[in-house]
């Protein structure tokens, strides 16, 4: 008879490997897309127009752009999986299946935030090794660069939880990475240093979490960051916890779930 | 021991709605037992706050003696639910969906897997075991989530509606085995609207409508309470004239069809007689509606807004 902390762990990795399965199962939606779009992004903007552009902070533009454009994979389909994946359980009511279950709410979004998280890794991986047909990606602080990949999946992954909780309609997941989170990840210092930009923007630019990221992700491959990395941790965390309670919040009032 | 007790349960929707007015109901453990209702009358309300599916305005519901509210992880793990709509990904294969649900109840996988395999044979989905769940018709659709249900073993399964658009043939073969998980110990509830369902199968009934309890008894309690029954007569040939029997409420339906309300007191011996000494031959007689649908609408009719 399993203890209630064994169950607990059953119910977890139960719900992490059906999301798993999930986006393997659809890889040709989930796995491929990214893959060629990012190759396309090297090829264009790294090769083509980057050996035009130049140094940017003393590097290569290829090499400056490849992290942002890892992170960006990441950041896409951390936060695309969970929001429909949980929504597409909201709109066949299978959603049920857990919400009748002894699985506390904590372990619900757990496991749909790791289920999002794992995509956005994987998907990161994959062009990761795309990258390394186009550059070197050296990594100069490797604690760095695996921690603030981690927590950026983390962080977006809720993201989309909470997105899908919201949402009525599958318009509605659509709308907010359209007119929010796309405008914020090109904004987000991906292809340029923020030095570049006038006062003014440079001091909107800090406004935008996405930066936070990918300028500490850049700095664990390339070693250089327009942000102090320490203060872009603490920002991610703070949003993770931010993110983290709001969601627990909807799931225990059954916002969206529950009559 | 009392396998549901829901003590002044009460539901207002966000639109104003009282769906549940205060009902308080036991069913005992081991027992099987009708909860019965109009369309809206409030059984589905009651089934979703005890399934946690929605929540409550107020009362209390404990599962085995476990308060929901309070201990929902320990409440929950007594609840098996069929659903009266179907809910399941109809993406993941039928074994996958078996398996995950165990695996949400805390069931190792080396536990679920012969279980799963044990109930898709009983309910003969083994041959599908390896398709979409989309993929299936509906009878099967309908007895995968009595599989799911049952996956994790429940103390006390509930079944809203679950022989909705079924054909008479399974709806028969899914009787037979809700009568065989009943007797092996599990407690279970069902709302249907078939009534000869619920007269066949079920010990005790609660009758709701308008979000209260109208009715609360066992089944045989409640049927002693028929005071006549109609049948329907077909003649052998048209009849020529009026027919008029005394003390017996008859009426012509049809050309070779008689409606006849027979009195608890009186015996149907008498009424052939007569017919016989009138020259008349019935060819066939059956209900006009079995018992428990009379007497359903008796209490329901009583409870209509005037």
């Amino acid at each position: 008879m399993p203890t209630q902390g064994q169950r607990r762990w059953i119910a977890f990795s139960t719900l992490l490997t059906r999301e798993i399965r999930r986006f393997i199962r659809i890889w040709p939606q989930t796995l491929l897309p990214p893959a060629i779009t990012m190759t396309l992004y090297f090829v264009i903007f790294g090769n083509l127009i980057g050996s035009r552009i130049g140094q940017m902070s003393g590097f290569n533009y290829i090499d400056y752009i490849a992290p942002g454009i890892i992170m960006m994979a990441v950041i896409n389909n951390s936060y695309a999986n969970v929001a429909s994946s949980f929504f597409s359980a909201k709109f066949q009511n299978h959603i049920e299946e857990l919400l009748i279950a002894p699985i506390p709410n904590y372990l619900i979004l757990a496991g749909y935030v790791a289920g999002g998280a794992a995509r956005g890794l994987l998907v990161g991986l994959i062009v990761t090794v795309v990258s390394l047909f186009f550059t070197a990606l050296p990594v100069q602080h490797l604690f760095m660069t695996l921690s603030m990949v981690f927590l950026s999946a983390i962080m977006f992954a809720l993201g989309g939880f909470i997105n899908a909780i919201y949402a009525k309609s599958f318009d509605e997941i659509a709308i907010i990475p359209t007119f929010i989170l796309t405008p914020l990840t090109y904004l987000g210092g991906i292809f340029y240093s923020i030095d570049l930009l006038p006062e003014f923007w440079q001091q909107a630019s800090l406004f935008n979490p996405i930066l936070y990221m990918v300028n500490a992700f850049r700095y664990g491959f390339l070693g250089v960051s327009d942000i102090p990395v320490s203060f872009a941790f603490s920002i991610i965390i703070l949003c993770i916890v931010g993110l983290t309670t709001f969601a627990l919040y909807l799931l225990n009032k059954g916002t969206g779930l529950r009559h | 021991m009392k396998a549901l007790s829901i003590r002044h349960l009460t539901k207002v929707y966000n639109n104003g709605l009282k769906a549940l007015d205060g009902i308080s109901l036991d069913v005992e453990q081991g027992d099987f037992f009708a909860l019965l209702g109009p369309n809206g009358a409030g059984k589905s309300t009651t089934i979703g706050i005890i399934t946690s599916l929605i929540t409550k305005t107020d009362g209390d519901v404990t599962v085995f003696g476990i308060d929901l509210e309070t201990n929902p992880e320990q409440a929950k793990t007594y609840l098996g639910l069929v659903p009266q709509e179907f809910n399941f990904n109809g993406f993941e294969q039928v074994k996958h969906i078996l398996i995950t649900q165990a695996g949400y109840y805390g069931m190792p996988a080396y536990e679920a897997e012969p279980r799963a395999d044990k109930l898709l044979k009983q309910l003969g989905l083994w041959e599908k075991r390896s398709t979409p769940s989309r993929a299936l018709s509906g009878g099967m659709k309908r007895r995968l989530m009595i599989a799911r249900a049952l996956i994790h073993e429940p103390k006390l399964l509930i079944l809203d509606e679950p022989t909705a658009g079924v054909d008479i043939e399974l709806r028969r073969s899914m009787w037979l085995f809700l009568e065989q998980i009943n007797a092996q110990g599990t407690t279970i509830i069902l709302t249907t609207h078939y009534l000869e369902e619920a007269e066949n199968l079920c010990r005790n009934i609660a009758i709701i409508d308008q979000g209260s309890i109208v009715e609360n008894t066992d089944m045989k309690s409640l049927l002693n309470r028929l005071d006549k029954e109609t049948f329907i007569l077909d003649l052998e040939s048209p009849l020529t004239e009026q027919l008029k029997l005394d003390n017996i409420d008859i009426t012509q339906i049809g050309p070779t069809t008689l409606e006849v309300v027979i009195k608890k007191e009186d015996a149907l011996n008498d009424l052939f007689v007569t017919l016989t000494q009138q020259g008349i031959t019935v060819t066939s007689m059956k209900n006009k509606a079995n018992r428990l649908e009379e007497l359903f609408l008796s209490l329901v009719e009583k409870t209509e807004p005037k």
